[in-house]
């Protein structure tokens, strides 16, 4: 009786694909783009916000950033609903291992928990893949170690040291491989964070979050003014930069041009 | 249609709280299966459970006093066993969240398991909106929690005092609960045979504007009283105070010398 349509939906393509995975992973890829920086002793999520209607209330609708536990963050991409149900699971399991354990989770294990979770909605019938990527960072109890790890669709997990999900996370990721440094501190850090969700997104300061995570410290999340500043600052490095750039092409011109440069363009940004 | 998958279904799976329900239920909590035990042994099931403990648990000292901007808690430090005091450094208090303050008494084992298991659920509460339960939402939900446990098959055997300083109006409270679900905000409350003892004292010296400094002096008051009456040493009180800034551990002398009367 009608066999074939109340199936698992995930089954094994002729080729081995499992497709119904596959498509989960291109609604990652057209949810907003989320990047996740470690520093030395301090790790960062950015998200770029999707832009808010004129008259909806941007104070209360949730955030794309939302916390496990006091020590774990999470950030994701994909589908919003798909994704406030595999939160809740992980504050469940993180308050259930607190409970019975007398611990608070490590990162790793709530990743490996939210992972599996991923997985088994790959796995069995009636239900369909989560159509998230999250980022999870966090410190251990008693660790001044941060950690950053990826979940995928697939129910995959990976641990990182900069990474990027969601929209163009390929051109994230790529510009974090060029400008990763090691060791970076607290200011480096979100700079890099910040300065890497500017190559997606345009319109600045208003549509990005930054939650900064440190070690026995409750989240951070940092107030739009500062990520303004963080932004004027980039944007007028980079101009900086151009204007290097330009008057670099012309030859036998030295570090007096490039000052009369800055001296010219300073003005004007203020 | 909800997932067909669910949690500890599968063989082999760890038994995990539900996410169906709005809380994490009695039932669930990772260590049920010794009480599961204890409910076999029960030959009649109509016939409440007797507690091994009675005496010890009505030894055991609970109190709890209100004032102007804060509620204090104190808790006998002894832990006891039969005529044997196991421990001489028992907390038994636990923190609900920022403002909320949970002290408890009665069998060993229920009382812990029973706190921790109120602890994790307002936690998840804390950590799922945002934003804590009160005092008295929280209050309410023990209450729920224990009126429908002693409905069940082996009921907690746990008395309460929970004292809060509400977050947003900086109120403070006191409620009094017992293992047979009965709930009063108080504005002084005490459990077991201190009753019978600081009740009476409370009755004649509290006030509702009295500061920190005073609440100290009354509680003192108590524990003189039942180092006086009481017919065994039940190793000082563990003071904690909540204020609007948070719960705070509250020295209190121990070693006072009180004479018979």
């Amino acid at each position: 009786m009608a066999s074939g349509y109340d199936r698992a939906l995930s089954v094994f393509s002729p080729d081995g694909h499992v497709f119904q995975v596959e498509y989960a992973g291109e609604a990652v890829k057209r949810g907003t783009c989320a990047v996740g920086v470690k520093g030395k002793d301090v790790v960062v999520l950015g998200c770029e916000k999707r832009s808010a209607m004129k008259l909806q209330d941007t104070r209360i609708t949730p955030s794309k950033i939302g916390l496990i536990d006091t020590h774990v963050c999470l950030a994701f991409a994909g589908l919003n609903a798909d994704a406030r149900i595999l939160v809740d699971k992980a504050r469940l399991e993180a308050q259930s291992h607190r409970l019975n354990l007398e611990d608070p989770v490590t990162i790793e294990y709530i990743t490996k928990y939210v992972a599996g979770v991923q997985q088994r909605y790959t796995q069995s019938g009636g239900v369909r893949p989560f159509g998230i990527s999250t980022l999870i960072v966090g410190f251990d109890k008693g660790s001044e170690q941060p950690r950053l790890y990826q979940t995928e669709p697939s129910g995959i997990y990976s641990a990182w040291k900069a990474n990027a999900i969601g929209r163009s996370s390929k051109t994230v990721r790529e510009f974090l491989e060029r400008n990763y440094k090691e060791d970076m501190d607290r200011e480096a850090t979100v700079r890099l964070a910040v300065k890497s969700l500017l190559e997606v997104v345009q319109t600045g300061a208003k549509n990005i979050e930054i939650a900064i995570m440190a070690p026995g410290k409750a989240v951070e999340m940092l107030p739009v003014d500062d990520i303004e500043n963080y932004v004027k600052n980039i944007e007028q490095e980079k101009q900086e930069e151009a204007a290097k750039k330009k008057t670099g092409r012309t030859p036998g011109t030295g570090s007096a041009a490039i000052l009369t440069r800055t001296a010219q363009d300073e003005p004007g940004d203020h | 249609m909800g997932p067909a998958w669910q949690p500890g279904a599968q063989p082999g799976e760890p038994r995990r709280l539900s996410s169906k329900c709005a809380f994490m239920t009695a039932c669930q909590t990772g260590s049920s299966e010794p009480r599961d035990r204890g409910r076999q042994k029960h030959p009649n099931p109509t016939q409440p459970p007797t507690s091994t403990n009675t005496y010890n648990a009505k030894m055991e000292v609970l109190l709890g006093i209100t004032g102007k901007d804060f509620t204090l808690i104190a808790a006998s430090k002894a832990a006891m066993r039969g005529a044997t005091i196991l421990k001489a450094a028992d907390d038994k208090t636990r923190q609900l969240n920022k403002h909320t303050l949970m002290a408890f008494s009665g069998e060993a084992g229920d009382t812990v398991q029973f706190a921790e298991y109120i602890q994790a659920n307002a936690q998840l509460y804390s950590m799922r909106n945002e934003t804590d339960l009160s005092p008295s939402a929280l209050a309410h939900f023990v209450r729920g929690e224990l009126a429908s446990s002693l409905r069940s098959r082996k009921p907690y055997n746990v008395n309460l005092l929970l004292g809060g300083v509400d977050p947003i109006t900086h109120k403070p409270s006191l409620y009094w609960l017992d293992y047979l679900a009965s709930l009063a905000p108080v504005p002084y409350a005490a459990h077991g045979y201190a009753q019978y003892y600081c009740l009476s004292i409370l009755d004649k010296h509290h006030q509702p504007d009295i500061a920190l400094e005073r609440g100290m002096e009354l509680l003192t008051l108590c524990a003189d009283e039942l180092k006086r009456r009481l017919p065994i040493d039940f190793k000082g009180l563990v003071v904690k105070a909540v204020t609007k800034d948070g719960i705070i551990d509250m020295p209190f002398d121990d070693d006072r010398i009180v004479k018979s009367a």
